[in-house]
């Protein structure tokens, strides 16, 4: 790349001709503020906090020009820190100020709000302009997802995010000047918008304006009840997020501190989600075997993921034979907690409160999912997200940074490598073939880890040959995060272009380690880390300092099946471990069949 | 929120608008002319019709959403067979036309924007007429009023029901 040479705040430096003034100050190690920018998805420049005085080729730009989007040309005169540029920014602030809820007190977001902390930089101590309010509008119908556009500063961020990234496109502005709102279409609910419940938009949001529907005052009444025995489980991506909360380096790997901070809370019982996703390798495994031998319905797709569950009986529908009928790893648990342990330890279910914590707001729906039962005992009663669980850690006064390490309780805190790769994209493949490779061959292989499924490209595919009763056969499978890559993977195979025997899918990009209920990184540190990779290679780690790594070399899976389950994708297993799906509409109208006869023609 | 349009009876308008889709180069921003073209044919953009949208062109709702509550020139909402436009031009404003219009919104219980439940009226706010001499002015589709006092509005209106 050509390079230019541009002064800024009096040094000289020589930066790539395609970088932005941000960019070129950046690598100049100066600090412009942003708020409506985040890298490669949303770059609209709205809220103009970063704005700079500029002289180009020795004339004074008139205005003051947004970094974010300016390029960088030879010879460029930056002043990033002037009382003119500062002004400007505080005036800025001041305007989005005037129309924003400021009650940052009671705010979800106090402590990890982008806007807070520029006020606080920036030096904001009187807000010039009071004006009127838009009309607040508290959407928290679903049980997922909040929207407070009394909040909202209008930066575009999740819209982006939604519609470019995910490719679904549920939030938008809509109308215009003083009444522009950030909402669905027709002022739907998000619980009855097409929403997916991914939460990537909660993830891109800097402030309070999206969230996720608290459950914690539920869970702190269970664990005060005495006749109550609560059980924990935590989802592979959780240990590798949790310590963000507490100001830890984005992917530090927190487990045992996790384990021993859960046991502080009160918790009878700490398990680990993990080894239901053992258990799922083996019901899902039996399932593909099945369809291939028996000539069942093909491509095979995962069902761990209740976002891309939900994007398929939505956007999908013509795929929903093809979602293997597992239940989640979160509902196996809460399922065979109330059966197996329960009955092992003598506890009525009935008094059980299986509670999970989990990267993901879509897992709250799952759990309330009318199917998710089983005699009428709910799987999981509660289901929390990374972020809800530091909220306790602090409200229960926990010191979790000085904690030492406890390790998950018997019987349902045993898990393989296998189980803890689940939370990254392409785990559950990996954790599959492994399985997989070693039942077909009927040999205990050495050659373990699936590098091929790694990683972030979009779209990964592999082929391994396998002996299918004998006969030499080329298993072909695809992995894909994010719906809009779920959307490729789908369309090609709906096309005849691909063919495969089984796909994983991941709602959310980078799979679970990036899931909406995660910890929240700004848009800044983003500049610098990747969460998907670190987190991803955090539960990396943790597999390879595993003894075993596959899922049916869990010992107590394998004590499951034989004093309970019997066998895999058994009478047992079906009533307790898999489910059904149904086709959901898209902004429902009164008359929706008419509409559909409509489309049809 | 209005009430549905029928679909079957409308059906013909549907193809129409769906020949006008197919006709265009789908390379480039198609949601303005569509949305133009929708209103030509359905006199405003209901939910049904943005549906209709979205479904044949693959753009999100909220898009479509977002566009058709931006521009003035759009309505959610049917037009009155008859629309009353009431001048808040300068001259008009100040000879009462508030006034009128205050009276208006009573006498048809809408605001302005919005369309009466029998789809007769609509009300609309408009810039001077012309005819500032006959202040304060209101025109009922072709018909104009001058010097309208607010206590004639409920026998003008008789005419048109
Ligand atoms: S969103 Fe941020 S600035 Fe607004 S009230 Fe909450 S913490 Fe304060
Ligand atoms: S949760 Fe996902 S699908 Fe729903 S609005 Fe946010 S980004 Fe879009
Ligand atoms: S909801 Fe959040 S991300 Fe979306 S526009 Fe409002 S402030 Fe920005
Ligand atoms: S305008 Fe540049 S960060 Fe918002
Ligand atoms: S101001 Fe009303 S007609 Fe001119």
């Amino acid at each position: 790349m050509e390079k230019v040479n541009v002064t800024i705040n009096g040094k000289k430096i020589s930066v790539p001709s395609d970088y932005t003034v941000l960019f070129a100050a950046r690598e100049a190690g100066i600090d412009i503020p942003t708020l409506c920018y985040l890298k490669d998805i949303n770059e609209i420049a709205a809220c103009r906090l970063c704005v700079v005085e500029v002289d180009i080729k020795g004339r004074p730009m008139r205005n003051l020009p947004a970094s974010c989007v300016l390029k960088v040309e030879e010879g460029m005169n930056i002043r990033t820190n002037t009382s003119r540029v500062r002004e400007a920014v505080r005036t800025n602030l001041e305007l989005i100020l005037a129309n924003h809820n400021r009650e940052c007190l009671t705010c979800f977001r106090n402590g990890t709000c982008e806007l807070q902390k520029l006020c606080d930089e920036m030096g904001v101590d009187d807000i010039a302009y009071e004006g009127e309010k838009r009309r607040p509008i508290l959407d928290q119908v679903s049980m997922s997802i909040v929207r407070d556009s009394s909040k909202c500063i209008l930066c575009g961020r999740c819209v982006n995010m939604c519609k470019q990234v995910q490719g679904i496109g549920i939030l938008d502005f809509t109308r215009r000047g003083f009444e522009t709102e950030i909402a669905p279409a027709f002022d739907f609910s998000m619980a009855d918008s097409p929403c997916v419940y991914c939460g990537q938009c909660i993830q891109a949001c800097p402030v309070a304006a999206l969230r996720e529907r608290t459950n914690i005052d539920d869970v702190w009444d269970a664990l005060e009840d005495p006749e109550k025995f609560v059980v924990v489980q935590t989802a592979p991506a959780v240990r590798a997020s949790l310590g963000e909360e507490f100001g830890m380096p984005v992917g530090t790997r927190v487990t045992g501190k996790m384990v021993a901070a859960l046991r502080r809370l009160g918790f009878d019982k700490v398990f680990d989600t993990d080894f239901t996703a053992d258990l799922t390798i083996l019901e899902e495994g039996t399932e593909l075997l099945g369809r291939i031998k028996n000539g069942g319905k093909l491509p095979m797709i995962t069902s761990c993921s209740p976002g891309w569950i939900r994007y398929c009986e939505t956007f999908y529908p013509e795929f929903v034979e093809n979602l293997s009928s597992c239940k989640s790893p979160q509902q196996m648990f809460g399922a065979i907690a109330k059966s197996y342990y329960a009955k092992k330890i003598g506890i009525d279910p009935k008094n059980m409160v299986v509670v999970s914590i989990m990267p993901c707001i879509a897992k709250k729906t799952e759990a309330n999912r009318l199917e998710m039962q089983v005699d009428g005992i709910r799987d999981v009663d509660f289901s929390l997200t990374t972020r809800e669980l530091g909220n306790m850690i602090k409200q229960g006064r926990v010191d979790f940074k000085k904690l030492s390490d406890e390790n998950f309780d018997l019987i349902l805190g045993e898990y393989s490598g296998a189980g803890v790769i689940f939370g990254a994209t392409g785990g559950v493949m990996e954790a599959a073939l492994r399985t997989v490779a070693d039942v077909l061959t009927g040999q205990d292989l050495e050659n373990i880890e699936y590098h091929v499924v790694r990683g972030l490209d979009g779209v990964k595919e592999a082929s391994v040959v396998l002996p299918v009763d004998g006969v030499d056969t080329e298993i072909k499978v695809a992995v894909a995060h994010g719906t809009k890559n779920a959307a490729k993977v789908l369309d090609a195979v709906k096309a005849g272009e691909k063919s495969y025997h089984f796909i994983e899918i991941m709602a959310c990009p980078g799979g679970c380690v990036h899931g909406g209920g995660q910890s929240h990184v700004s848009a800044k540190e983003r500049l610098d880390v990747n969460p998907k990779v670190s987190r991803a290679n955090a539960l990396y780690a943790e597999d390879a300092i595993m003894v075993n790594r596959k899922s049916h070399k869990n010992p107590e899976i394998s004590k499951l099946y034989a004093e309970f389950l019997v066998e895999p994708n058994g009478h047992l297993s079906h009533k307790l471990l898999h489910t059904h799906y149904k086709v959901k509409k898209q902004y429902q109208i009164e008359n929706q069949d008419d509409f559909e006869e409509l489309i049809r023609k | 929120m209005q009430k549905a349009i029928d679909i079957k009876e409308n059906t013909d308008k549907f193809e129409e608008l769906l020949r006008y889709i197919e006709s265009q180069d789908k390379s480039q921003g198609i949601l303005m002319q569509t949305l133009h073209k929708a209103q030509e044919i359905f006199g405003y953009l209901p939910i049904e019709v943005q549906k209709f949208i979205s479904e044949k062109t693959k753009i999100p709702m909220a898009e479509i959403y977002g566009v058709a509550t931006f521009y003035t020139q759009f309505s959610l909402e049917p037009k009155g067979q008859y629309t009353v436009g009431v001048c808040m031009g300068t001259a008009c404003y100040v000879k009462s036309a508030q006034l009128v219009l205050d009276r208006l919104q009573q006498e048809l219980k809408i605001k302005v924007g919005e369309t009466t439940e029998d789809n007769v009226f609509s009300i609309q706010a408009t810039r001077c007429l012309g005819c500032c001499g006959l202040a304060p002015v209101m025109m009922i589709g072709e018909d104009v009023y001058g010097k309208v006092d607010p206590k004639d509005i409920p026998n003008i209106l008789k005419n048109y029901r």
